[in-house]
């Protein structure tokens, strides 16, 4: 609707999402959905289906007509499970009646604690190549992003002295996702020791997504939660999407001081209302016995690893050996070819379907992501039909 | 259970290198560790799993509980073995609870089957009972589901 005199309709969109542009995943989408016959490397979802027994019990649940609203934070008997699980998993205690939030993914997660800690003009440290929603939420909250670049030569690990260079007065927090999407890069205890003494100096606020954590292949995940004196300055957001393959239940959580989940709750209890009834009844069903469920999936994903990276090598793609999530991120710079274009030619040449690195900030530019969240035989047919593309390329 | 293992339990077709790269060491590695499978008896054999109601054969199966009496000495082995040595038999196993061996037979049709129990099961030393159930459709088998696939429901590219 547009009437002389007033201005567009665009103009009136608020500037903080009017200026950011789509994401660049969905561009590429629509693209790939007209194609037919493509082999996707780019679906960042598990190929698995939700554990039968976490299912059935969702049929249970709905039988048993749990079909209303839970308490803002979430079934109590949820945040005594998901609390239990924290502290036995990454050595952290929460009390679940003041310092578990249950939320409508770790999306919605992300988004209430941007908006609970920023005032207008704060400043928030993340890295990237990451997760595309980071910049957005950030933005969306009036804050201010700083991104820093990690690169491929450190392992797309974020090191102290990357941090230093950015950082300023203004600062307030520090966002982390390791295991990374899109690099699989995940950080030792070591490397998060710097970071966390780095954080303590500044007085930062860590919000650490943790979201891969169950999806490591060459050791157990570290939380930086779980160094000292990190756990009163550090909110650590978590989920059901990846490890237990349940991202369309959306459920997600968060733990942290009473202070910082009480303040998301608020925003929580009047945009949100509660998560589903019903995926919280799954939720805990799929944490009675995380462990068998998570280790078959968790080998899978290993064996495929290590196929994608052999097969990188064989193709001499250089290939930072991912460690965690279910992401390679290959260089391809040495083609010549912007990624998005790489992406685009590969996908109307040969039919696969891999995202450009640069939908996950500018320095991705040079590589792509690949995703083994894909039956092993796809992903063997896509590395044949990816060496006849560089094969041409030259 | 043995990584390798595992892999040919889902897949015994898989090429020795995609298992090796699967695995991260080499194929001479794979060859060696299978053929040494093989020598010891773990791995007994390969078989494709087949949808049979699709192929439209003259063959019925029946699951059977057997009573026997156990030997002195022997127990149930060497009954066991004995039975489980018709090649009707393609399946046995000795059993908790009401009856002792469960026997999995093939035949062409019900009448094969009831002539094999009749005039070879039920006449052996030692067997007291028999109860015959016939199969009437397969619907997961080696835990294999015998339906189609279902269809990848994720969309094509997400974040
Ligand atoms: C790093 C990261 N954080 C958060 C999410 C969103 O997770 P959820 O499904 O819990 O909203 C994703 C999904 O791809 C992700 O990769």
């Amino acid at each position: 609707m547009k009437t002389s005199g007033s201005p567009s309709l665009r103009d009136r969109i608020a500037a903080p999402v009017r200026d950011i542009p789509r994401s660049g995943i969905r561009d590429f989408f629509d693209i790939v959905s007209t194609m037919q016959d493509v082999i996707s490397l780019g679906i960042g979802e598990p190929d698995f289906d939700t554990p039968w027994h976490v299912r059935e019990s969702t049929v249970f649940a709905l039988e048993r007509g749990t079909t209303h609203y839970t308490s803002n934070l979430g079934y109590l008997e949820l945040r005594k499970a998901l609390a239990g699980y924290v502290g036995k998993k990454y050595g952290v205690n929460y009390d679940a009646e003041s310092e578990v939030l249950v939320t409508v993914g770790v999306s919605e997660a992300l988004d209430l604690a941007l908006r609970a800690l920023i005032n207008p003009g704060d400043e928030v440290l993340y890295h990237e190549p990451c997760y595309v929603s980071y910049r957005a939420v950030i933005l969306f909250a009036h804050g201010v992003p700083l991104a820093i670049e990690t690169r491929a030569a450190d392992g797309f690990r974020l090191t102290r002295a990357m941090l230093e260079k950015k950082v300023t007065p203004r600062t307030k927090v520090l966002m982390l996702n390791f295991p990374n999407n899109p690099t699989g890069a995940t950080m030792s205890r070591q490397d998060l020791e710097e970071i966390a003494a780095f954080a303590r100096e500044r007085d930062l606020l860590v919000i650490t997504d943790e979201i891969y954590a169950e999806l490591t292949y060459d050791g157990p995940h570290t939380s930086i939660v779980s160094l000292p004196g990190m756990r009163a300055r550090t909110l650590f957001l978590h989920g059901f999407s990846k490890a237990w393959a349940m991202t369309g239940y959306r459920l997600g959580y968060a733990c942290g001081p009473a202070e910082v989940i009480d303040a998301m709750m608020k925003i929580h209890q009047y945009t949100m209302l509660c998560a589903s009834s019903f995926a919280q009844k799954a939720a805990l069903e799929a944490l009675a016995r995380p462990d068998s469920d998570i280790e078959t999936m968790v080998a899978e994903y290993r064996r495929r690893r290590n196929f994608l990276v052999s097969a990188f090598a064989g193709l001499g793609l250089e290939c930072t050996r991912p460690a965690g999530a279910f992401y390679a991120f290959p260089n391809i710079g040495k083609f010549g070819l912007p990624a998005k274009e790489f992406a685009l030619k590969l996908l109307e040449q040969e039919r696969v379907a891999v995202v450009p690195g640069t939908a996950f900030g500018a320095c991705g530019e040079g590589f792509v992501r690949c995703a083994y969240a894909t039956r092993l035989e796809q992903i063997k047919e896509a590395m044949k039909r990816l060496g006849r593309f560089i094969g041409r390329l030259g | 259970m043995d990584e390798l293992l595992k892999l040919l339990l889902a897949n015994a077709c898989e090429s020795r290198a995609t298992i090796a790269q699967q695995l991260g060491i080499g194929v001479e590695e794979v060859e060696r560790r299978i053929a040494e499978y093989e020598k010891r008896g773990v791995i007994r054999g390969y078989q494709a799993v087949l949808n049979e109601d699709q192929l439209d054969l003259d063959k019925v199966t029946a699951v059977i509980e057997v009573k026997v009496t156990p030997e002195r000495g022997g127990g149930f082995n060497r009954i066991a073995d004995r039975l489980s040595r018709f090649p009707e038999v393609r399946s046995a196993y000795l059993m908790s609870g009401t009856y002792d061996l469960l026997l999995f037979v093939e035949g062409h049709n019900l009448r094969d089957v009831a002539s094999f129990v009749s005039a070879k099961l039920a006449t052996i030393d030692g067997v007291l009972s028999t109860s015959t159930h016939f199969m009437l459709k397969t619907y997961k088998r080696l835990g294999v589901l015998m339906e189609t696939n279902h269809e990848d429901e994720r969309l094509t590219i997400s974040p």
